[in-house]
């Protein structure tokens, strides 16, 4: 089914545990996460330090890490965790539904 | 007595960092960051790369916003250079004659481009002679881009990071490059010889030419154009000169202070020099590392310069721990990216690990069977791994080297077990 203003974006299992994909929409980019803990989250897909996408780095715990220049960020919050980042990521709010995730982006 | 607090000289990447640390461990007093150049800390990576590629300018990039160095109460002082310690009274001199007294003070100097010694044209020269081009500064790479015109021929001497990064975005630009490397191959340091042999064949389908082995004899102009000439005759006709032979430490003041310095500022595991109030990290700098058995080293890696500032501001406030971070150093070209954690040279032998489209990855293993570097070249794709190896690494854990060439095992699964 469809919600208003909600954008279908992947399976659960689309995504390992403790582990990281990419979800492009119209010209938009976002990475969802999936937790240690099977929760799910999504951000902005690059990094705010240069362009680069957050989906090819490493989870861990809380944290993704920029493949690029490992950045970090909390990506269940957003917040910029260590240099070279210092501008927070922007979070999208996600909802699962009998095995589908659907993100809200506006 | 102290009335500047703690002390900071060479606004690097290194120092910005120490500063922002120091703060942050909570330290109340002032915080002074000394640099040398007219810009606030920004980051050198870029000069070598979108710097040289970019259409218009960029301006450069800042390590601290402006409003946290302002928030965080860090007096920085531009374009002043220290020239003096005076390690009795704790007292540094400045170049307009003023001095400031420190409670702790860290050189984070960093390093300067080694400088060709091959004789080379001088004013008497037919064309006006603008010089060998060296990359260290934003002014350098604002000098350098603008002789980065199409079909302009450049020289590259050395086949190192830099001297491969410059030749990349020269070709980005429409140049016609050559690189000129004195040793058998490309990236001689650092990176295993597979590596090297792709990053090779890449800037040839970029139509970059190379000279392997090829000694510089001497340099001489005509009217129109620089001519390099080899030990074996050949010459070498071109518009500008590049240079990127690697990097001489800025060590002059700690060794006028009476500092000991051994290929850099000498430091023990906490980062303190041979005067127990004074402090060296970054570029400046050789330390022993615990991970390599002691061994001391010195490193040019953008990570290092962050971490050990990070570091040296725990120890400027009397922390005890030793510093261990895994080296970790990346370079790009074209799309091609390369990632080194660990210390490739303290490996005995080397396994390769396809990472298929993504890239190839290779383990340097010590004789005992630990991790001592790995290496990748590739896509995006290959960053997770590498910085899965960095953990394996810190971990010193004993592997089998036969399991990390089989593509289904998973790195992670390595760290868990
Ligand atoms: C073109 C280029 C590209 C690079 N690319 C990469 C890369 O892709 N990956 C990577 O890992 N690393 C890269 N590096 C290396 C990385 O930038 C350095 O390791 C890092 O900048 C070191 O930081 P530092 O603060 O120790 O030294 P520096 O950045 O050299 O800073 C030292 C500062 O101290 C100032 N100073 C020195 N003496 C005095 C004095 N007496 N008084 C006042 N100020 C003083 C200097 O003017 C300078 O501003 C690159 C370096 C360059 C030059
Ligand atoms: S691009 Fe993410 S840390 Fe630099």
């Amino acid at each position: 089914m469809a919600y208003e203003g909600w954008i279908a974006a992947c399976e659960e299992e689309d995504i390992e545990e403790e582990d990281v994909i990419r979800f492009d929409y119209e010209d938009r980019t976002f990475a969802i996460y999936r937790s240690a803990k099977n929760e799910y989250f999504a951000t902005d897909g690059y990094c705010t330090h240069e362009k680069f996408h957050l989906a090819d780095g490493l989870v861990m715990g809380n944290y993704i890490e920029c493949p690029k220049h490992n950045g970090r960020f909390d990506y269940t919050t957003g917040e910029a965790k260590r240099a070279p980042v210092c501008q927070a990521l922007k979070t999208y709010p996600l909802k699962q539904e009998s095995g589908h995730i659907w993100i809200r982006i506006n | 007595m102290s009335d500047h607090g703690m002390i900071i000289i060479g606004a690097g990447e290194t120092g910005a960092r120490a500063a922002a640390e120091l703060r942050s461990l909570g330290w109340a007093g002032r915080i002074t960051l000394i640099g040398e150049e007219a810009h606030a800390p920004y980051e050198r990576p870029p000069l070598s790369k979108q710097m040289l590629q970019e259409e218009d300018q960029p301006s450069p990039a800042s390590i601290l916003l402006a409003e946290h160095t302002a928030e965080q109460r860090i007096e920085l002082r531009k374009a002043y250079k220290a020239v003096a310690i005076d390690t009795r009274n704790h007292r540094i001199t400045l170049n307009d004659g003023s001095s400031l007294t420190y409670e702790r003070l860290l050189l984070a100097t960093g390093a300067q481009p080694r400088k060709l010694a091959s004789p080379q044209p001088g004013s008497d020269s037919p064309l006006a002679w603008t010089g060998v081009f060296y990359l260290r500064t934003y002014g350098d790479a604002v000098s350098l881009r603008e002789r980065l015109q199409p079909r302009k021929r450049i020289a590259v001497i050395g086949g190192g990071f830099i001297g491969l990064e410059v030749a990349a975005s020269a070709r980005a630009r429409g140049c016609e490059v050559t690189v000129i490397e004195a040793g058998p191959r490309i990236l001689m340091r650092g990176v295993p010889e597979a590596i090297a042999g792709i990053v090779a064949a890449r800037h040839q389908s970029a139509g970059v030419q190379f000279k392997l082995g090829s000694a510089i004899a001497g340099m001489s102009s005509s009217k129109e154009e620089y001519l390099i000439r080899f030990g074996n005759g050949d010459s070498l006709a071109c518009d500008t000169i590049v240079a990127g032979i690697g990097a001489i430490p800025e060590t002059a003041l700690a060794s006028e202070s009476g500092l000991a310095v051994e290929n850099g500022i000498l430091v023990d595991e906490r980062l303190a020099t041979s005067d127990p109030d004074i402090f060296a990290a970054g570029d400046c700098c050789s330390f022993p590392h615990p991970l390599y058995g002691g061994r001391r080293i010195r490193l040019e890696s953008w990570r290092n310069a962050q971490d050990q500032g990070t570091h040296a501001a725990g120890s400027m406030l009397g922390a005890a721990a030793a510093y261990a971070a895994v080296p970790w150093f990346w370079s790009d070209q074209y799309d091609l990216t390369l990632q080194v954690a660990g210390l490739p040279d303290a490996g005995t032998t080397t396994v390769h690990r396809s990472l298929g489209a993504k890239g190839d990855l290779f383990f340097h293993l010590t004789a005992e069977n630990r991790l001592a570097a790995a290496s990748g070249i590739g896509g995006p794709g290959i960053a997770k791994d590498i910085r899965l190896a960095e953990m394996i690494i810190a971990s010193q854990a004993v592997l089998d080297a036969e399991v990390l060439t089989q593509p289904e095992l998973k790195l992670k699964a390595l760290l868990r077990s």
